[in-house]
């Protein structure tokens, strides 16, 4: 069943893929960043950005669970 | 590179080898339960590691002693080019969020040690069952020699490889002994030595990485220094850049993504998770994981510092060893030889153990000895567990290095083609058993003859993991080249094999097996973790 939360898992999860393998959107030197070029930078950032929409991805796959466990139970009383 | 044993690093590290060896020793103690005799408490530690013992364990077999010395040594040759193991683990954990916790729930349900268990349960058939360990194995055999080629690394460049007019003996001595050491661990406490030693290991591992991207750029004049320095010697060569040029980009894109897909289909890596308590556990490790790619990444510009700081060696593997010596005052040198060495010996324990669960599980039970107890697995699968380790020793003492990293390039390729029948079984019934037998064989043939075809400057078959990509004329992964082959051709011959009603065999899972967890009030859990495998 989609859902408008299980839609938002799925991007979650999605984006760091396109983010990644669009390797031209980041194959470049400028800007710097404390001398390390973007490049580098950028998809060390992506570590981080990709950890917080895992997390975002777990904490509303968590919800969903209660939310369709919570339905079963109150349907089968 | 030997001018005389460096002294001071030398003690440091055997001070740290013999700690680890104590420890490993004592874990057999550790979280001991009732029946020590089944497979399940000396290959999965009882299936009960928390989160935090989980994450260790998962990083200290991921990020091995050679991923430590080969990623920053691609970087010291090529530069941008190595970088891909950043993305590459960057999009492991949002895949393995989406299929593990099914493979856990499945396993945990039927008393699974392996991934070959899982793939004969839903499809009923021995035969891919066994194409799945068969690959399994040889994939991990050349990555255990790699290990050893790391520790080799950080010998040599404390002066204790001996040089070259050395008798072999006393060349490879120091190896024997950290092998043999190893190897009496894990036969006596099973997957709880390596999950203890991680502790030591990444805990070493971190202190380095933090202080050497501190201290060594301060040393050499900050970044913009070091990348300066790097983008000359780049030029000046004419081969490799700070940035992949637009050919590459493919090149890059396809190996970040084919080695994500193949990660988890190593066997090391599923016996890691398999050991973890829930199904949870799982899914909360999938967020945590990726400080380890932050780590890698951090490593990573290492190889630009070896540039930058003048390291001159010809073999690259060496590089890193060599800028420690280097930059480092000499016990520090030795703290950072001393994480790279136990780096070795955590993940080449953990696979070990898993080859010798897949050979027991997959190949003695299911084709000599049908009717084996869960005391004579566990017997078996010590033996072969000390089996493997000899035989990675042998390959390493007896052959050319580069006929270990050739090897493991190939295994790398032969891994993916498991995914189809692992994940695809995880989620659908559709695809046809001989099907996947086919796809498998298929795209093992295409990766093995396409990656014999490949030459380098060095050499002339497995110079490398990537070449032209039939009909799209971009060069890319070998290995996700032939996955795509493999998913294609399991495709065709599924509406071949139900087109003309081929036996599908019996699956012995249910749908609700994939969800199930141990903490879940709504889910009937009908076997306690740690007598799950020897009621099977």
């Amino acid at each position: 069943m989609v859902t408008p939360m299980r839609v938002v898992i799925a991007l979650c999860l999605v984006a760091p893929f396109v983010a990644m393998l669009w390797v031209g959107s980041y194959a470049k030197t400028d800007p710097l960043f404390i001398g390390i070029p973007f490049f580098y930078w950028y998809q060390m950032l992506w570590v981080l950005v990709s950890t917080v929409l895992t997390m975002i991805a777990y904490k509303l796959w968590q919800r969903d669970q209660r939310a369709r466990s919570a339905a079963k139970g109150g349907a089968s009383q | 590179m030997n001018d005389g044993v460096n002294g001071v690093a030398l003690a440091v590290f055997i001070f740290f080898f013999l700690l680890v060896t104590a420890m490993g020793f004592m874990a057999a103690r550790w979280r001991k339960a009732e029946n020590e005799h089944s497979l399940d408490e000396w290959g999965l530690g009882g299936r009960s590691f928390g989160t935090w013992v989980t994450w260790f364990l998962l990083g200290g077999d991921l990020y091995t002693a050679y991923t430590f010395v080969a990623v920053p040594a691609a970087i010291y040759a090529a530069g941008a080019a190595g970088f891909f193991a950043v993305p590459y683990t960057i999009l492991v954990y949002p895949l393995i969020f989406t299929f593990l916790p099914r493979l856990w729930s499945v396993s945990h349900k039927h008393g699974y040690v392996t991934t070959s268990d899982f793939v004969r349960g839903r499809f009923g058939s021995k035969g891919l069952s066994l194409a799945v360990a068969v690959t399994g194995i040889l994939a991990t055999m050349p990555y255990i020699a790699l290990q050893l080629v790391g520790i080799q690394a950080v010998l040599d460049v404390m002066g204790v490889g001996g040089g070259e007019d050395t008798n072999w003996f006393v060349k490879d001595l120091p190896l024997l002994i950290a092998f043999g050491v190893l190897a009496a661990y894990t036969y006596s406490s099973g997957l709880r030595a390596p999950a203890l030693i991680a502790f030591v290991k990444d805990t070493l591992i971190y202190i380095v990485i933090a202080v050497a991207i501190i201290y060594i750029p301060i040393k050499l004049g900050g970044f913009d220094e070091i990348f300066a320095s790097a983008n000359d010697k780049f030029t000046e060569a004419g081969a490799g850049g700070l940035v992949p040029a637009g050919t590459s980009q493919w090149t890059y894109a396809t190996l970040a993504l084919g080695s994500a897909l193949a990660l988890f289909m190593y066997p090391h890596s599923i016996t890691a998770t398999l050991s973890s308590r829930s199904r949870e556990v799982i899914r909360r490790n999938t967020t945590i994981l990726p400080l380890y790619s932050l780590m890698l990444g951090l490593l990573a510009l290492l190889g630009f510092m070896a540039i930058a700081a003048g390291v001159k060696v010809s073999n690259g593997q060496l590089a890193i060893p060599q800028l420690f010596e280097n930059m480092f005052p000499d016990w520090f040198a030795g703290v950072a030889f001393a994480a790279i060495g136990i780096g070795a010996l955590v993940p080449a324990a953990i696979m070990s153990i898993a080859a010798a669960n897949l050979f027991t599980r997959n190949i003695y039970k299911d084709f000599i000895k049908p009717d084996a107890t869960p005391a004579q697995e566990t017997k078996v699968s010590k033996l072969v567990s000390l089996l493997v380790k000899v035989g990675a020793l042998a390959f390493v003492l007896t052959m050319d290095k580069t006929v270990a990293i050739n090897f493991q390039l190939l295994g790398g390729i032969w891994i993916l083609q498991t995914f189809p029948a692992l994940v695809g079984g995880l989620f659908t019934r559709w695809f046809h058993r001989w099907a996947l037998i086919g796809g498998w064989a298929v795209g093992m043939v295409y990766g093995t003859a396409a990656a014999y075809g490949v030459a380098s400057p060095t050499q002339k078959h497995f110079g490398g993991s990537s070449k032209e990509i039939p009909g799209i004329g971009e060069i890319g992964y070998i290995g996700l080249t032939a996955f795509v082959l493999n998913v294609l051709v399991t495709v065709v011959l599924t509406f071949v094999f139900r087109a003309v009603k081929a036996p599908e065999g019996i699956d012995e899972t249910k749908p609700q097996d994939y969800t199930a967890d141990a903490g879940d009030p709504g889910v009937q859990v009908e076997l306690p973790p740690a007598t799950a495998g020897s009621a099977h």
